[in-house]
């Protein structure tokens, strides 16, 4: 269990490394940040003072290794725009994606995964139709029209929950479901076939014939064994739900990361960005981590290897 | 080999007239068609056949665990000590599983759970039918896998089945197969996929535990080798109906079907010449698509008319304990027994 979980942290740290390079790369691929600051007349020697302030004067690896030593102290740089630390604003505005992104994964799952068991339990009934109905329905619209039509019909038409931002958890009802339906559509295919194949198995008939009943079957002896491919799923997805906050945020003007990046697009607040962009990878790697701890948990064969 | 059992009432499964059917997308198929046998105390009975022969169909629906919607029992009974199992609740069917009745599978690769300990999996048995909890459970686990021959049985019951080579895994199905004390056990292939000195151990162990608890076993497989080890009697099956039963000596001896003689036929010998083993021209038939009558007629060396090949044989009692079915050709073929078919 201790060599896997070193391997898993070894491979965790290099991701991060990695990502702070492409961060960096792609920073310095932007051009040169002077030309935002500063107008078309610029003295020559404004120019180079802002590049020592800056740190540009230095070679282009000790800029990089002086950018993930602030990186790993926490400094992201300072905004251009605000004029205030990076960390500061992303960390004020961290929660709310969090909480949508949280809100989304526990939708997709506690829709998601008991609607495949029941699919796959009742296999060409009428569950199963609407199982997978409600799956393709997921996977094919996109999230921000689901957005917009969430809003129009229960916000606009019916008035029963509210149209946007942040507040009590009626606030999270639409975001959630727009969000997470695509995940929980395929975490639903998912669990269904991985049920099905698992019902079919050798040691399922072997329960049965122990004389193991129907609900022990199912959730005892055929879940725990479905589970791994859709919990790699759902810790893909918890990542990607984060990332997908950006869109769903700007149709709830959600007061989260997603917002906050397209807001720094717009006025070009490239540090800003980047601090989002770290954030987020940091987020994705380490729900990756938790899933193959998890994996481990409930697979014996891979804690083992 | 130890002695057959000699009392006949001592008939613990007694399975009448059992039929099966399938739908499939060629419509109905008849995977068991009128089989009946029984099993005694202490006795093994071999059901032998090809694959698709219905032998593991009937194993199945006498554990009704027949996989519904798509399979379904149409007739029959099943006297388990007395009882019609057919006629038994979902609840209590379910209690006689693995209590009065347990099974051994083919695969044992596949038929332990991967994710639980193999102190989890015999454990359940044993909870489920005697309601065992804690200390008292974990003794009688380990009672169990000692029961099996399976060493250092305290250390194994924390290793998960991955961790076990195979006729160790094997040990513990058999454990599970045991472990509440069955009057029948259905080993279905228990040895196909291991290799040949752990099945000849593996057989060892299952006589012992025989003698030792006086088990009924329904012994499924298709290797007429392991028979000779193992049965007392033999029923043989081709496409879902026994076309010959006796016990193992006759079987051996006299066989009277063409089948029989062809299975027995292709057993490889230690001291036998040529090169070639003698094989049964054809293929094992389709069931959705059988010939009308005798389904073995297209393979039959004998000549059959149009006529013949279209009555569906009986199974007759030739002598004391012996079944066959025959069709008219065959008792052409060997005529003294005639007089005791007679076709309408």
């Amino acid at each position: 269990m201790f060599a896997f979980l070193r391997k898993r942290l070894v491979a965790s740290v290099l991701a991060v490394l990695i990502v702070t390079v492409i961060v960096f790369v792609l920073a310095r691929l932007q051009g040169d940040p002077r030309t935002l600051y500063l107008d078309e007349n610029m003295s020559q020697e404004t120019y180079e003072a802002l590049g020592r302030e800056l740190g540009l004067d230095r070679p282009v690896v000790v800029q990089y290794f002086i950018f993930i030593g602030n990186v790993a102290t926490g400094d992201l740089g300072i905004s251009m725009h605000q004029r205030t630390p990076v960390a500061d604003i992303v960390m004020e505005r961290l929660p709310a994606t969090l909480k949508l992104a949280v809100a989304g994964f526990l939708f997709s799952l506690l829709v998601g995964v008991p609607l495949g068991i029941l699919s796959a339990v009742k296999r060409g009934s009428v569950w199963d139709v609407a199982g997978r109905g409600f799956a393709v329905l997921g996977h094919s619209l996109p999230s921000f029209w689901v957005g917009i039509m969430a809003i129009f019909v229960f916000s606009v038409q019916l008035g029963w929950l509210p149209p946007f931002g942040d507040g009590g958890l009626d606030h999270y009802i639409l975001p959630a479901i727009a969000l997470g339906w695509a995940a929980a559509g395929g975490q639903m295919r998912l669990v269904r076939s991985a049920m099905l194949e698992t019902l079919d198995s050798q040691y399922i008939v072997l329960a049965r014939a122990k004389g193991v009943n129907e609900r022990d079957i199912v959730f005892k002896h055929a879940l725990r064994n479905a589970l791994l491919a859709p919990l790699t799923f759902a810790g893909l997805t918890l990542g990607s739900l984060i990332t997908g906050a950006i869109i769903i945020e700007t149709v709830f003007a959600w007061p989260g990361l997603g917002l906050l990046a397209i807001n720094a697009v717009v006025a070009s607040d490239y540090a800003i960005l980047q601090g989002v962009m770290i954030v987020i990878t940091v987020l994705y790697i380490v729900t990756s981590l938790l899933v193959d701890l998890i994996y481990g948990w409930i697979d014996p064969r891979i804690r083992y290897d | 080999m130890h002695p057959p059992p000699s009392s006949q009432s001592d008939v613990v499964l007694d399975v009448r007239n059992m039929t099966t059917e399938f739908t499939t997308k060629w419509g109905r198929v008849r995977a068991v068609d009128d089989v009946s046998y029984q099993v005694r105390r202490g006795e093994t009975l071999g059901v032998v056949g090809e694959s698709g022969s219905g032998k593991s169909v009937t194993a199945l629906s006498i554990m009704r665990l027949v996989p519904s919607p798509a399979g379904r029992i149409v007739g029959g009974e099943v006297f388990l000590n007395g009882r019609d199992l057919l006629k038994l609740s979902d609840k209590e069917m379910s209690k006689v599983r693995g209590g009065e009745i347990s099974m051994i599978l083919q695969d044992p690769m596949q038929a332990l759970n991967p994710v639980f300990t193999v102190g989890q999996q015999v454990g359940e048995t044993i909870r489920i039918h005697e309601g065992l909890r804690g200390r008292p459970l974990a003794d009688k686990v380990i009672e169990a896998l000692k029961k099996v021959r399976i060493p250092a049985p305290e250390r194994r019951v924390k290793d998960y089945p991955h961790q076990l080579s195979g006729g160790m895994r094997q040990r513990v199905v058999g454990a599970i197969g045991i472990s509440s004390s069955p009057s029948v056990v259905i080993a279905d292939e228990p040895t196909t996929s291991l290799d040949v000195t752990i099945q000849a151990a593996y057989l060892r162990l299952l006589r012992q535990l025989q003698d030792e608890y006086g088990l009924a076993i329904v012994f499924i497989t298709h290797d007429f080798g392991v028979v000779a080890k193992m049965c007392h009697r033999v029923a043989v099956m081709y496409a879902g109906r026994i076309v010959e039963m006796a016990d193992v000596r006759t079987i051996f001896n006299n066989p009277l079907h063409e089948y029989t003689k062809a299975l027995i036929g292709s057993v490889p010998r230690m001291d036998a010449d040529g090169d070639r083993l003698p094989q049964l021209d054809g293929q094992p038939p389709l069931l959705h698509d059988l010939p009308a009558g005798d389904a073995f007629a297209p393979r039959s060396k004998l000549e059959f008319s149009p006529e013949d090949a279209g009555v569906r044989p009986e199974l007759v009692e030739v002598e004391e304990g012996h079944w066959v079915q025959l069709s008219r050709p065959s008792v052409a073929a060997f005529d003294h027994y005639s007089h005791m078919v007679s076709y309408g």
